[in-house]
């Protein structure tokens, strides 16, 4: 590696230093000196980083914690502060690694704050950096440190209370060589360096008993107050490693603290970066001995703002994490030695069979580009952009002999805590591909840059030379656009069609006998009520209502009437719109007779027969009513619609569910798709709620919702009374539905560096031209995927760029356009290309692309295809990466999740083979794997599993053993024995224990991670409940399945064929 | 001409939803008059043309038998731009404007023979 000029003799600068992983670090960054930043020229010169080199190496105690933030505003890049060269990415801190043995005095705060990240943070999949650390022992060691803090170096400690401080080099030091034994005892001996707390005083964490009642006391928890034997156990590993670096462990508590966050990546700036202490205190006290298992940022019970967003800023705190293994009884030792791999191990094969805990401890993190970091800095969030490669092979042939599908997972309309907004009169583009400017272009000089899609020159416009953030005139490469991966533009008139359309919400709710029966009129006319105010709007916002059974009736809401008016239209095989002016009316004008209606809705019909169903009619009609606009259509639906246009058959014979071949995927009709697609032509969407017993041909109404870019809900039996459960989960996720951000009358673009193109898209919506999605509405809970090919082969390519650029209309009526643009570098052989493989991301790539297969061909085949994905590449990774030949299964370190999320995936309700799951069940499964984003998608697939209680998503399940605590029945379900526990419960009491408060708390906490409203099932071990609690045990067997061993067993015949 | 709008379409000069309903519109009249020069030639006993004839008639009502339920045609607009189909229809349209002309010349020649001998 290049010496950067201002570096300390001998030694790595750690802040802005080229720590590029040696391997694959490509050299243009290597001769780059923090001093000089414009002198890397062909990089990404765009973009000066925003620190300057003056600030290495004072870090004062203070936090700095905020700047970490990766993406966010141009306030926070520009105003970093010089510390944030540590921030910025995961790279920086390990810098002196490599050098390990130097004296690093003069770094020690540096070195230190590696040391001690907060736990949680760990990044497992940073396989990417040689020297992330090992998650395991890094949660510990942030943990322990408030006890073990001071130890070698009094000196040292700032003066701020946190006690961060201690764990001195932080446990990323480990420059063991790659092929170091995993054991663990191999890094203890204790190094020079003053032993900080070294001592090994337990022994290794216990393995993780099965299901049982949480660990009671004995059982390491995560306390900070004590010096607990676990966090010593744990630091021990960590600090004996670095010792063998001879770090002068010093400590700065504090600066540890931020760059910790840095690593994290997702830690968005803004979350609230309590001092270490603080949290973890806090943590002790709610989480207690028994809850090891408490999320991380549990304390913070209050809601993030952002969901997504400050759930990575909200982990550190937690070393509970820790005990979220969802494997159970394993082994806990292989799991934290998986995890003490080096960077340059991200390579390391990992033999499957003989090390089986290989789950990380924390949420698993995307990896990490290997790009220079500045550049990577300025990258896009991975939760907001995702590659299922972060290292792109530079041919097709050399993506073939991977076996690992290409391709992108965005989720472009996140909801975003913060986000720079530009209004500006010119936005500018390429000229021949129409790229937005990004910060990966390169400018030429001041006025000239070059586009990094298509590498055509083009002009710097002269209003562009001005920064509006500095003020300063001639910089174009500060301006906010250039220095941020995700931002939004006001659009111009240029963008608009027509003047941007109000927002539209046209109600359709089935009121036939079935529909009343159910009762679920109430339910919605209340939560729409109680949320008529917060629907996203302005004054222009409009709201209908179409009810229907056998006809369909429409409300006249005009002023001036004293009531609403029903006017029926009996007519359903040519539908007319009886006085269209009327029927959709301004909500704020109109609001009173609108609530009126509301509350009258849910008792007009109590007295119908009618039992046929007329969707059909009705859904012309209101695209009719509609089209005129666009907007959102919603559709509530509780049976197979019987009548008129539409009219489906019951195609589900339930005898026949366990034959995987037969099953009714598709559609059974063209008209829902048609009917979706001229709604897409007119900026309509239609989004479905079905509340149905028994089938409705979800394969077939789906379609309405998939081609419009609606999205489906689905409530199974949903009845006011037999299933209490659902009316609240339909109560919070209407909720939801009705508040969330909507962008109107939608266009998505993706766009690739030449070279690269897309072939299939995943997600709802419907494909106008080559690469433009039509999407009428756009909402923040809907994910998308791409699949891509090497059309060119990419030689003399460093880097390739993808820019996703979605244009829409805000409820308030302005035109926007979000764009995310994500760098990634290019590599041309096959072990760089596992390297970069992005386990989550091919997981979610694959499930949409299983559904596809499903669909066209059969449940079977695209189980097989699911399966032959992981044999390929680990037979591929096996005869092509692996010099020596070893006996066993083995996988490169960045897939080594690969087989136990197939089989999560083959165990899903989508792939599942057996008799227990519903047809609609199944497309409604297959509808949210082709509609979440990622985040969602890998929670549904492989959930969570907590130590407190056992929570799985989407439902969770509170799993009471047999030999469960009398305190923790007592305490927090508020009954007096194991035996009294009501078979079907689904509340926790509320009682005024702190065991109560901590759990209910906790479990609201899960709740608002998501958008969907998981019921919380409470399941003892003879409920009837209790196989689907089982079926998501996914490591273990089922009847019909495989458990995680013998699928790699299976996995390992065939890929040693 | 199916060439000509799918090469449009490549372009984003249509976008797919008129390019697919254009083209099958001509898919059932393509299916129907192949089929019946088909059997003509059988009947007349043209044996080499029938036989040139056979593997392309048989292709068409595949194709055309084996489009989904769900699904608007031969030609659907929501997957038209996934997998590549645009790709194959286009390679499978050059095929048959190929083998078009070689009928063409083919039948021409056969006329002229005709007309010679009478």
């Amino acid at each position: 590696m290049a010496q950067p000029a201002g570096a300390p003799t001998g030694q790595q600068p750690y802040s802005n230093g080229p720590v590029q992983n040696q391997l694959m670090h490509s050299p243009d960054g290597q001769g780059y000196s923090p001093a000089v930043p414009g002198s890397y020229s062909h990089q990404m010169p765009a973009k000066v980083p925003p620190h300057q080199s003056s600030g290495q190496y004072s870090y004062s105690g203070s936090q700095n914690v905020s700047q970490l933030n990766n993406y966010q505003g141009p306030g926070q890049t520009l105003n970093r502060p010089p510390v944030a060269a540590f921030s910025g990415s995961p790279v920086q801190q390990p810098g002196p690694v490599p050098q390990g043995l130097l004296p690093v005095l003069q770094n020690s705060a540096a070195v230190s704050s590696a040391g001690s990240f907060p736990p949680g943070a760990s990044p497992p999949v940073l396989s990417n950096w040689q020297y992330s650390q090992p998650p395991v022992s890094q949660p510990l060691g942030a943990q322990t440190s408030p006890l073990a803090g001071v130890p070698g170096t009094g000196s040292a400690q700032p003066p701020s209370s946190l006690p961060g401080s201690t764990n001195p080099a932080g446990s990323y030091q480990y420059a063991a060589s790659p092929g170091a034994p995993l054991l663990q005892n191999s890094y203890m001996k204790p190094g020079s360096a003053p032993p900080p707390v070294t001592q090994p005083l337990t022994p290794l964490h216990p393995p993780r008993p099965p299901l049982g009642p949480p660990p009671v006391g004995g059982s390491p928890r995560p306390s900070t107050a004590v010096a607990g034997p676990p966090s010593a156990q744990f630091l021990q590993k960590s600090a004996a490693n670095q010792e063998g670096d001879a770090m002068p462990a010093a400590s700065d508590g504090s600066v540890v603290q931020n760059s910790y966050d840095a690593i994290e990546g997702g830690g968005l700036m803004a979350a609230p970066h309590y001092s270490p202490a603080a949290p973890n205190l806090k943590m002790n006290r709610s989480v207690g001995y028994s809850y090891p298992a408490l999320p991380p940022g549990y304390q913070h019970t209050s809601p993030p703002g952002a969901p997504g967003m400050n759930a990575s800023a909200l982990q550190y705190p937690d070393g509970s994490k820790h005990f979220h293994q969802p494997a159970m009884g394993t082994n806990h030792l292989t799991a934290s030695m998986g995890g003490l791999s080096l960077q340059q191990e991200g390579l390391r094969p990992v033999n499957l069979l003989q090390e089986r805990n290989i789950l990380p401890t924390t949420l698993l993190k995307a990896p990490v580009p290997n790009l220079h970091e500045d550049i990577q800095k300025l990258n896009c969030n991975p939760e907001l952009f995702r590659c299922t490669l972060t290292n792109i092979p530079q041919t097709q042939a050399l993506l073939n002999k991977a076996k690992l599908p290409l391709g992108l997972l965005l989720h472009p309309f996140k909801d975003l805590s913060q986000l720079p907004v530009v209004t500006s009169s010119i936005i500018v583009r390429c000229r021949s591909c129409r790229t937005y400017i990004n910060p990966f272009v390169s400018f030429l000089d001041q006025r000239r840059w070059k586009c990094n899609l298509c590498y055509r020159v083009n002009d710097v416009p002269e209003e562009f030379l001005y920064n509006p953030v500095t003020r300063v005139y001639g910089e174009p490469h500060k301006r906010p656009e250039v220095q941020n991966a995700t931002i939004e533009f006001m659009a111009p008139s240029e963008y608009m069609l027509r003047p941007p359309q109000p927002p539209v919400y046209l109600f359709v709710f089935d009121v036939s006998h079935n529909a009343i029966e159910t009762g679920y009129l109430d339910t919605v006319c209340q939560t729409l009520l109680d949320n008529l105010d917060s629907l996203p709007g302005n004054t222009r916002t409009k709201i209908g209502f179409i009810t229907f059974d056998s006809t369909i009736h429409f409300y006249g809401l005009q002023e001036g009437l004293s009531q609403p008016q029903m006017l029926i239209v009996s007519d359903i095989e040519d539908v007319f719109i009886p006085m269209p002016e009327n029927l959709l009316v301004n909500l704020n004008e109109n609001k009173e007779l609108i609530q009126d209606l509301l509350k009258t809705l849910p008792q007009m019909f109590t007295k119908s027969l009618e039992t046929q169903s007329a969707l059909g009619p009705a859904l012309q009609a209101a695209f009719k009513l509609m089209s005129p606009t666009g907007g959102r259509i919603t559709v509530f639906q509780t049976q197979l619609p019987s009548v008129g246009m539409g009219a489906l058959k019951s195609r589900e014979e339930p005898n026949q569910r366990a034959t995987a071949k037969d099953i009714h995927l598709t559609p059974s009709t063209d008209f829902y798709k048609k009917l979706a697609l001229d709604c897409s032509g007119q900026q309509v969407a239609v989004d479905l709620f079905l509340l149905s017993g028994q089938y409705s041909d979800l394969a077939s109404l789906g379609c309405i919702s998939r081609y419009s870019a609606g999205s489906v809900y689905y409530y199974q039996s949903y009845h006011r009374k037999h299933n209490p459960v659902q009316v609240e989960k339909l109560q919070k996720e209407l909720k939801r539905y009705l508040t969330r951000k909507i962008g109107f009358e939608a266009v998505m673009r993706i766009r690739c560096t030449k070279g690269l193109s897309i072939h299939t898209f995943h997600g709802n919506f419907f494909v106008r031209s080559t690469d433009l999605l039509s999407l009428p509405n756009v909402n923040p809970d809907a994910g998308y995927a791409v699949q891509m090919s090497v059309e060119e082969s990419l030689t003399d390519m460093q880097v390739v760029s993808f820019q996703s650029a979605l244009l829409y209309t805000s409820s308030k009526g302005e035109r926007r356009i979000r764009v995310h643009t994500m760098c990634l570098p290019v590599v041309t052989t096959l072990s760089d290309v596992y390297l970069g493989a992005d386990v989550q991301a091919i997981t979610g790539l694959l499930a949409n692309m299983a559904v596809d297969r499903s669909v066209s061909a059969t449940l079977s085949d695209a189980r097989d295809a699911l399966v032959n994905a992981v044999i390929d590449s680990l037979a591929a990774y096996r005869s092509s990466v692996l010099s020596i030949q070893q006996p066993g299964l083995t996988a490169p370190y960045s897939l080594r999740l690969f087989p136990l999320y197939i089989l999560a995936l083959l165990k899903q309700k989508a792939f599942q083979t057996g008799t227990n799951t519903r047809l609609d069940e199944r497309i409604f499964t297959m509808c949210q794997v082709k509609n979440q984003p990622l985040v969602y998608l890998m929670l549904m697939t492989h959930p969570s599993l907590y130590k407190v209680d056992n929570l799985t998503d989407e439902v969770m399940f509170l799993w009471i053993g047999k030999n469960c605590g009398q305190g923790f029945i007592t305490q927090v379900l508020g009954v007096p024995n194991y035996g009294s526990i009501p078979q079907n419960m689904t509340h926790l009491p509320e009682l005024e224990t702190a065991e109560s408060i901590r759990t209910r708390a906790f479990i609201s906490w899960l709740r608002e991670q998501r958008p969907f409203f998981p019921i919380l099932y409470i399941i003892k071990d003879e409920s009837p409940l209790k196989s689907s609690f089982l079926q998501n045990m996914i490591e273990d067997r089922t009847e019909s399945a495989l458990s995680y061993y013998e699928f790699l067993l299976h996995i390992q015949q065939q890929v040693n064929k | 001409m199916p060439i000509i709008t799918l090469s449009d379409l490549e372009c984003d000069y249509i976008n797919a939803r008129s390019c697919c309903s254009k083209l099958n519109k001509w898919v059932v009249p393509e299916v129907i008059g192949h089929a019946v020069v088909t059997v003509l030639m059988l009947i007349s006993l043209h044996w080499f043309i029938f036989l040139l004839n056979l593997p392309v008639a048989t292709w068409n009502i595949y194709r055309y038998i084996m489009v989904p339920s769900g699904n608007m045609g031969v030609f659907d607009p929501t997957e038209i731009h996934n997998r590549g189909q645009l790709k194959s229809h286009m390679k499978e349209a050059m095929i048959k404007l190929g083998f078009h002309l070689l009928c063409f010349f083919m039948y021409l020649y056969s006329m002229i023979l005709a007309l010679i001998n009478d």
